[in-house]
């Protein structure tokens, strides 16, 4: 288990006040000067050194990213945006560092826009996270009033903005040029890549968007140095992450652990164990509700990183682990994921405008056996029409998980419409 | 997600408090010159806040015209983003959220209190005018489900009983208090956090 | 020039091309719903999809640009396939989505026969549609004005429409609201469009959930005889094609002109044709006991032919309409020419244009050319509603190149930001003395231009306005050297399709002769006794007094309503005819129906009245009558190209107009109502809708 001392987010669950006092004794904006004057190369080196991944969802090497911004600028201004429009099903991390540790996401936020030569942060926050964006504002004027930001941020020499941003409900906003699209007063449709942020970002310039979880793990890293996050983890899957641990299991929560650490361990030493036992256990959707669930025999032995869980057909995603015991009716469970994707498609690629609400509404015949069985070979077809045909990737998303429900339950869905057409009540689970 | 349109019955017109005018103001500068549009869903908020909870028609052609956007551009937002209501919504909205967390922990439970102490069918104004209530997609507070908002705060680790209990405090115009509503310390896991014990964590500063 | 490997095939394509236009380029066919080269980019249909080596996915041609491909490891050239298994299964898959939700409609849909899902679904479709079993989505239709049907349900949310609306016509009015499956395109409320360009959308639309609202369950596309010809609403000259079934114009469609409109036309050139069947002079007529009755052509003739000897040369006047083609003006000025008669004019309204060297009053930038100005001077004109297409091309160049334009004229949206000068003309003396700094932006800009419309000239001091303007043009530098690649920034927008062929045949006060005003100040005075009136109908009749008057024309309007004589003549659909344009591009008008009842061509009418009349004009056919054209005017011979710029001759550039005081009476735009401009504009039930939706109500506001 990660000790203590190796742990980012000191007040995950807001044992202690989250105002800047308070989180500069945890050691918050602890001579940011310092780490500013190693210089814009310096920074991102050792980001790339500490082999952060973007802890968004799609584990872009984050260093990599910022390397990306123009090192000489055009004229145009740098934006660094931050997606804090955590709305991925089973994820709940951000909304913790919001709320309970403000100011070492803040730190983060100038030394990455100091490192990509921004000078203003637009951090955006999901609509419902309406107490989150209150304690964020609160939190950025006292670094205003502590002259942390503003000109001459933390007296390093860099003049800094930071502002915060709100959505009103669309969970396509979590999409980085959706996000941008909406910080610009649009509708959230992502826009088509290239070109990328990067180049033509927020109103046209050069922006980097990052996660909450990865600028606010930035000023740690260096502080502690590279060396000591990459030791964590395993290799091209280092450090600490925020995990979520939802569903059936006896004790919820949200903590923060080693990449790598094996699913068992985590829901066993953390959430109380699955509830009635571990082999109650059904399946495991391991990183929020775009990955492919995991059967208990994957389940048994997976470790929780972006490789191991690519190398069983899923992903790490968002680190959301959302469990499901033997009571789940796990069609249903898919049926209502795939009913969230219908209800957050943007419309604007014909694919998943029209293939979500199709794959909805074939899975909620299926959750109650009115269907055929060779439907299920045409549902996981119009997945593959779907997946990999739009502009962003939550087609893929609306994709995925029933193509993991095919792919290790199938079973169930034929019995079901087998018992329905026998005249038998459809059964919840197997 | 069903169609979004506008009322029937709107009101005549609409105009800001002269509060809500300034904040407004303030909002427009947080963004370059010339990108005062980018305010439009902030500032929108505040409109249907200061409505008592929907957004009408003539609270859009304000709004455009306050940010230089044509109606269609405001009304576009307005039908795009799900947390504006569209229609007269009861004094306390009661969203409850359904997906996959919290549907897996109990949330048909909240959602049938809803039903049967404020009205059967989703978004209708219970006949006191004191709620309303609808679904909504995952609210991301998924490790303290089932959840549901209300104004600006979550009740969680929620079940039918709680649900209840919470609508019986709002109608007797108590404030219940926000968060877990079996005491847990917000994410950490029943029965207290099982990391971040050690007290040397608080007392000095870190790196140095 | 990149190289790039389509199916196999190297090419060289340019650097900003996108990976479709390389394909086309290529030679390979791609399918596409949004893209549309003339407007943004959405990229939302995925239509289509191309296979990009080194990418997993399918990339969407319409957005990947040839400079984001990366070359292969031995710098071979990029490679893309189009028809491999990842792109059939792509195109297969979207095609299908598209279906799923689409009506089974066809047989009762007016796109039938035209439509780009139908022919995409024959071509890439697989044979699985009818696999979907859950219920069809049924959309409520929206209301989107008088020209634009819509049958929602069909709606494949290409976004074409709201593009279109937002980029060129330039109305933020179209939208999508809501999201996801439940999108729908609307109006505000469903408003109505407000844009002259508004009925480009049904041809934008490519299925058929915005159709031709007057044209509904008419006729289908391939009942459809179809003659390309051209425009007349206006001076623009735009490309058009006329669609008939039998006698009856059924309806007129753009035509793909780069020079000209692009593939716009406005809504008034689309939608007036139903005026050509309300109406119409179908038989001559002759006034006899105060009142017109039918007569023969004999009769007519005999009538006009006993008052022409009872008149004097000096008595007598003939006006030139704004629809008329070059042909009967030319047959007309010949005819008044044997008579003696020297008050001839072509300007109904009054202008003070013409006479002068030709560049004196055409458009001489070019329609296209205002793609490369970057400042830009409207004295007296409202493009909007004098010339939709070119107020489009002026906002094209606004947003694409930052053209930055001026005004001097009353405030009316014209769609893009504008520097409002006084509507007073006088400024125009201090900008031509360079008194105003409007005289600097425009000498410091690259490709400067100037448009001086009719609501400046057609005014008594429309002489020195324009001596003004061609003094700005001439001091600013606007008048580049001669030739093909030359600017010349002086441009006269003209308002009526004839003018400019009756300026070029110099249908003007002959020596002596009165002009327009004079003609009708003479008329009421009594000094003239017999006006011949070819097609004009925007005189003010009342000012005929006692004057015998010929009205050889197409509709029962005010003319000829005030007429002796009425002679029916042939509608521009209706005969072969030349016109010029504003720009001086000659361009030919071609016959699709045949004119109704008695009704004649023009040229032959006049040609036949001549005989009788005892003057006969000295051809027999069009060819021989165009001859005659050519040598009053070579450049008749040249078709379809707007003139090359004859540089800055100073003794032309000084002698354009005529100084003079310019009085400090502000301009007042020569149109009052954009619907309704024309006798055939006036006789169509669409276009009087259009006017009480658009027009009459912001009459009614300003007169409060």
């Amino acid at each position: 288990m990660l000790a203590d001392k190796d742990r980012i987010f000191t007040n995950l669950y807001g044992a202690q006040d989250w105002r800047l006092a308070a989180a500069r004794k945890r050691g918050a904006w602890d001579n940011t000067k310092a780490l500013i004057e190693r210089g814009r190369d310096a920074i991102i080196e050792e980001m790339k050194k500490s082999g952060l991944r973007g802890r968004g969802g799609a584990g872009f090497p984050t260093g990599l990213k910022w390397s990306f911004m123009p090192k000489q600028s055009d004229g145009r201004p740098h934006y660094l945006v931050v997606n804090a429009d955590e709305s991925e099903p089973g994820t709940c991390k951000d909304r913790d560092i919001l709320r309970h540790d403000p100011h070492i996401f803040l730190e983060g936020c100038l030394i990455a826009s100091f490192s990509m030569a921004a000078h203003a942060c637009y951090i955006y926050v999901r609509g419902e996270y309406r107490r989150e964006y209150q304690t964020l504002e609160a939190a950025i004027q006292e670094c205003y009033d502590a002259k942390l930001f503003g000109k001459n941020a933390a007296g390093a020499g860099w003049d800094f903005d930071c502002y915060v941003h709100h959505g009103a409900g669309a969970y396509i906003c979590g999409e980085e040029t959706a996000l941008l699209e909406s910080l610009e007063g649009k509708k959230g449709m992502p826009r088509l890549k290239p070109p990328f942020p990067a180049n033509v970002g927020l109103y046209g310039c050069p922006t980097t968007v990052n996660n909450v979880e990865s600028i606010a793990v930035a000023p740690d890293i260096l502080r502690r140095g590279a060396g000591w996050f990459s030791a964590l983890g395993r290799p091209n899957n280092t450090g600490t992450k925020v995990f979520c641990i939802s569903g059936h299991v006896n004790k919820p929560c949200n903590v923060e652990e080693e990449m790598g650490i094996p699913l068992k361990e985590l829901i066993e030493k953390h959430a109380g164990g699955v509830r009635g036992g571990w082999d109650n256990l059904l399946a495991i959707i391991p990183g929020g509700s775009s990955v492919p669930l995991l059967p208990k025999t994957i389940c048994d032995t997976v470790l929780m990183d972006f490789d191991s869980l690519r190398d069983v057909k899923s992903g790490l995603g968002t680190a959301a682990v959302i469990v499901m015991d033997r009571s789940t009716d796990l069609v249903k469970a898919i049926a209502r994921l795939a009913r969230f994707y219908k209800h957050e498609s943007c419309g604007q690629c014909t694919p998943c405008r029209e293939g979500t609400g199709w794959m909805w509404r074939v899975l909620e015949r299926m959750v109650k056996g009115e269907a055929e069985t060779s439907e299920i070979d045409l549902l996981l077809e119009v997945s593959y029409e779907v997946e990999g045909h739009t502009i962003c990737a939550l087609g893929d998303a609306a994709a995925w998980p029933i193509q993991g429900l095919i792919r290790h339950f199938r079973g169930d869905i034929e019995r079901r419409i087998n018992a329905r057409k026998a005249g038998k009540p459809a059964m919840a689970a197997e | 997600m069903s169609l979004r349109r506008l009322a029937p019955d709107q009101p005549a017109s609409f105009a800001f408090t002269k509060e809500n005018l300034a904040w407004a103001g303030q909002q427009i500068k947080k963004y370059p010159d010339g990108r005062q549009v980018s305010a439009v869903v902030p500032i929108l908020w505040r409109a249907q806040e200061q409505q008592g909870g929907y957004v009408t028609e003539p609270m859009i052609r304000v709004v455009g015209e306050m940010l230089g956007m044509s109606p269609i551009r405001v009304l576009e937002i307005a039908t795009f983003y799900t947390m504006f209501n569209l229609k007269p919504v009861g004094k306390h909205l009661i969203q409850v959220c359904t997906t996959t967390p919290c549907w897996l922990r109990g949330s048909d439970t909240v959602l049938a209190a809803c039903k049967k102490n404020i009205a059967h069918s989703s978004e209708t104004v219970s006949a006191d005018g004191m709620f309303s209530w609808m679904e909504v997609e995952c609210l991301g507070a998924c490790v303290n489900a089932p959840v549901v908002q209300i104004g600006d705060d979550y009740y969680e680790d929620l079940d039918g009983a709680r649900m209840e209990s919470i609508l019986t405090d709002l109608r007797a115009g108590r404030k219940p208090k926000p968060g877990s509503q079996i005491g847990r310390q917000t994410s950490a896991p029943e029965g207290g956090p099982m990391t971040l014990t050690d007290p040397a964590l608080f007392a000095k500063t870190k790196g140095s | 020039m990149p190289k790039i490997n389509v199916d196999g095939k190297e090419v060289d394509v340019p650097a900003d091309f996108t990976l479709l236009q390389a394909c086309e380029a290529a030679g390979a066919e791609i399918p596409r719903f949004c893209y549309h080269e003339r407007l943004s980019i959405a990229g939302n249909c995925r239509m289509c999809l191309v296979e990009l080596k080194g990418s997993p996915k399918p990339v969407a041609s319409c957005a990947w640009g040839v400079r984001d491909c990366r070359p292969g490891p031995q710098g071979e050239a990029p490679v893309v396939l189009t028809k491999s298994p990842m792109v059939k299964k792509a195109r297969e898959g979207v095609m299908e989505f598209l279906l799923i939700n689409h009506p089974l409609d066809c047989p009762i849909c007016d796109q039938g026969g035209e439509c780009d899902l139908q022919d995409q679904a024959m071509a890439y479709g697989h044979a699985k549609f009818h696999r979907f079993e859950e219920n069809k989505r049924a959309v409520t239709d929206k209301n989107m004005g008088p020209l634009v049907k819509t049958i929602m349900t069909r709606c494949i949310h290409c976004t074409r429409c709201v593009r279109f609306a937002a980029e060129v016509a330039g109305i933020d009015e179209i939208g999508a609201t809501g999201r996801g499956e439940d999108m729908e395109i609307t109006t505000y409320l469903e408003h109505a469009v407000s844009s002259e360009l508004s009925a480009n959308i049904v041809d934008l639309c490519p299925v058929g959930a915005l159709t031709a609202k007057p044209y509904a369950f008419n006729v289908r596309s391939w009942e459809l005889a179809k003659t390309e010809s051209v425009d007349v609403m206006d001076a623009v000259g735009s490309a058009i094609r006329v669609d008939a079934r039998g006698a009856e114009v059924m309806r007129v469609i753009p035509r793909v002109n780069e020079e000209v409109n692009e593939e716009w036309i406005s809504d008034k050139t689309r939608h007036a044709v139903d005026g050509l069947k309300r109406q119409r002079l179908d038989t001559p007529y002759v006034r006899r006991d105060g009142k017109l009755r039918p007569a023969s052509w004999s009769e007519a003739f005999a009538a006009i032919a006993e008052r022409v000897k009872r008149s004097q040369p000096n008595r007598m006047a003939a006006l030139v309409g704004d629809l008329v083609s070059a042909e009967p003006i030319k047959a007309l000025k010949d005819l008044m020419s044997m008579l003696g008669v020297a008050n001839l004019d072509c300007r109904q309204d009054g202008s003070k244009i013409g006479g002068g060297p030709r560049q004196g009053y055409l458009f001489n930038t070019t329609i296209r050319g205002i793609d490369d100005a970057d400042a830009l001077l409207l004295v007296g004109t409202n493009p909007r509603w004098e010339a939709p297409i070119i107020n489009a091309r002026i906002r094209k160049a606004w947003l694409k190149n930052d053209l930055k334009i001026s005004r001097l004229g009353p405030r009316v949206d014209l769609t893009y930001k504008l520097n409002e000068l006084d509507s007073n003309p006088a400024v125009l003396v201090d900008i031509a003395a360079g008194k105003n700094p409007i005289f600097d932006a425009l000498k410091a800009a690259k490709r400067p231009m100037l448009i001086v419309g009719q609501g400046a000239l057609a005014r008594p001091d429309g002489a020195a306005i324009l001596a003004a303007c061609a003094e700005i043009a001439r001091n600013t530098g606007m008048i580049g050297p001669a030739g093909e690649g030359g600017w010349n920034g002086f441009n006269v927008l003209h308002t009526a399709a004839a003018r400019v062929a009756a300026l070029d045949l110099g249908f003007l006060p002959q020596k002596g002769g009165k002009d327009t005003t004079a003609i009708l100040e003479g008329a009421s005075k009594g000094e003239i006794d017999f006006v011949y009136l070819l097609g004009a109908d925007e005189i003010d009749t009342a000012k005929l007094g006692k004057a015998f008057v010929v009205y050889q024309g197409t509709h029962g309007d005010a003319a000829a309503q005030r007429a002796d004589v009425v002679l029916p003549g042939a509608a521009y659909t209706e005969q072969n005819g030349t016109y010029v344009n504003t720009e001086g591009r000659v361009q030919a008008a071609r016959r699709a129906t045949f004119p109704p009842g008695d009704a004649r061509e023009d040229w032959a009418i006049l040609r036949a009245l001549s005989d009788v009349i005892g003057k006969r004009l000295p051809y027999d056919d069009l060819a021989a009558l165009r001859a005659a054209m050519l040598s009053d005017a070579p450049h008749f011979a040249v078709t379809d190209r707007a003139p090359a710029n004859p540089g800055a001759d100073a003794a032309v550039w000084t002698n354009i107009g005529a100084k003079g005081p310019i009085a400090k009476t502000p301009v007042v735009y020569p149109i009052r109502d954009f619907y309704l401009t024309n006798p055939v504009a006036r006789a169509s039930i669409t276009m009087a809708e259009c006017s009480r939706l658009f027009v009459q109500p912001r009459v009614a506001a300003a007169a409060e």
